[in-house]
């Protein structure tokens, strides 16, 4: 190949197909390179993508997208030693329109790749980006084994371990900055999932779970209901899991036999394990001369506690750095001053923003006791108050037995957590 | 419904590469005392035999968890080539 590019795109994940739909559209010669035989080969999360960003993008995207259920059931199940307490929220405005959606992977960044094709970008799967095509410090295209394409500008949406931004000195890796994420799809027949789960015909829940299934390692388990599966799973801060000394596999083995998880999945067939690393706190850089980075390459994920926020993210991103590119071309000054325009956009829109609003929320959900103290506490006081065998005391007088020795404590981590989420 | 994880490997798709993608320069890991890559590694590629760290690249998922979570930081992390690697039906 020795025609040049616009621009290319590393990565056909949402961050990269996002931004490769909105530059073909506004008519610029698109090229994404994926390293995948298709794109989606590679790509894992834990199931559920918020509407939000692509539906700004592609309005009722879901009537055509291969999504699995739309989520209008949420949950959240504290884990005890030998209890367990969940809140479950159904909420009939979650709705219309749409919050969230469970998709997988494979079938979904298919499509939305397709999307920028049919808009009119070239996508190339099948090929891996070994290097950047430097001129007087700036990035001037890319390196494919023995080929080199160039371009004016290059997005880097290459994934939570980005190379290609660390290629660019954008990105240091360290391992206190990650979790890991593993999962599996267990097969499940659609009528069984909707009982299970208590669904009207179509719609999904996503259930969150914290305490004993993480062996006091910040981090939790999740199950989202798919179509005709689900999407079992544990994630889990890298390095707390190291100084515990706990084989990661083993987490989500022993996930499954935890008698709250066993009767949901029962009888259900695991069709495939997957595992990857979510940049919880790991920032990039995301712009130098001619390049950009977008979604998980740039660490754009939030973690609030209760939504777990990536492709939505990843997607805004994309459609921000097109439109950056757009002002650069116009300008036909690819630099990274023009390139800022990008961030400032982030900032503008819901992207940055967000980021900045959660920004103590990682160091509040590494608390340990949070997966510990607290989920124990919530089982025990609730054992307390069911329990009936003798002489009955009032609710108040309940919990202050059991919060004895722990009170400040507890009010301080309240404290904490209120600043942080 | 509980199996092992070279059962759960059996399950995953993959286009074996001839070539490795990830490099283990395993002369430094006899000094490695924490050896947390038989921790972190979430396909069970890293394991001890008679005492010796062994690295096998094939069945790994390439998550990248290895690319930053080794103490000595002798992996050499790269992706499979182009088409190569693990292949997710589902993901």
């Amino acid at each position: 190949m020795s025609e040049k590019f616009d621009v290319i795109i590393v990565g056909a994940g949402p961050a990269g197909s996002a931004a490769a739909y909105s530059l073909a559209k506004m008519g610029f010669n698109v090229l994404i390179i994926e390293r995948g035989k298709y794109p989606g080969a590679k790509n894992v999360m834990g199931g559920r993508m918020y509407a939000y960003a692509l539906n700004r993008l592609i309005p009722e995207f879901w009537k055509e997208a291969p999504v699995e259920r739309k989520v209008t059931r949420e949950k959240l199940t504290f884990q005890g030693e030998k209890a367990s307490f969940t809140l479950d929220f159904m909420d009939e405005e979650l709705r219309e329109p749409p919050n969230s959606f469970t998709v997988q992977r494979a079938k979904f960044d298919q499509w939305f790749a397709n999307k920028a094709v049919e808009a009119g970008a070239t996508l190339v799967p099948g090929i891996r980006v070994d290097d950047l095509i430097w001129e007087n410090k700036k990035v001037v295209g890319i390196v494919a084994g023995t080929d080199k394409i160039e371009a004016n500008v290059v997005i880097a949406a290459d994934g939570a371990v980005s190379l290609i931004a660390e290629k660019a000195g954008l990105k240091k890796f360290d391992v206190k900055q990650f979790a890991l994420g593993m999962k599996e799809i267990i097969e499940l027949p659609e009528k069984t999932i909707e009982e299970r789960f208590n669904l009207a015909s179509g719609e999904g829940a996503a259930q969150l779970f914290v305490g004993q299934c993480t062996k006091e390692i910040p981090g939790g388990g999740f199950i989202y209901t798919n179509k005709s599966s689900l999407s079992v799973g544990i994630v889990i801060y890298i390095d707390r899991l190291i100084k515990k000394k706990i084989e990661s596999h083993n987490i989500i083995l022993e996930f499954n036999t935890n008698p709250e998880v066993a009767r949901l999945i029962e009888g259900g067939k695991i069709l495939e394990y997957s595992a990857h690393v979510i940049p919880e706190t790991s920032r990039s850089g995301l712009f130098i001369d001619g390049l950009l980075v977008a979604g998980d390459a740039g660490g754009l994920v939030v973690n609030s506690g209760l939504t777990l926020r990536g492709m939505d993210m990843a997607i805004a991103s994309g459609v921000a750095a097109a439109e950056a590119v757009k002002k650069a071309a116009e300008k036909n000054d690819f630099s990274k001053e023009i390139l800022s325009y990008y961030e400032e956009l982030l900032k503008r829109d819901f992207v940055l923003r967000d980021k900045e609003t959660f920004k103590k929320a990682p160091e509040f959900l590494q608390n340990e006791k949070l997966y510990t103290l607290y989920p124990d506490f919530v089982c025990r006081l609730f054992h307390r108050l069911t329990l009936v065998n003798g002489p009955k005391k009032r609710v108040f007088d309940e919990i202050l037995e059991e919060s004895e020795g722990k009170r400040i404590q507890m009010f301080l981590d309240m404290l904490r957590g209120m600043r942080a989420l | 419904m509980n199996i092992s994880i070279e059962e759960r490997l059996g399950l995953v798709s993959f286009e074996i590469d001839n070539e490795k993608h990830i490099k283990v320069d395993t002369s430094l890991c006899s000094e490695c005392d924490e050896k947390t890559c038989l921790y972190f590694c979430p396909t069970k590629r890293f394991t001890l035999e008679n005492g010796k760290i062994k690295h096998d690249y094939e069945g790994c998922i390439e998550c990248g968890t290895c690319k930053f979570a080794c103490p000595k930081g002798v992996v050499d992390f790269n992706y499979p080539r182009g088409g190569y690697g693990v292949y997710y039906k589902y993901g």
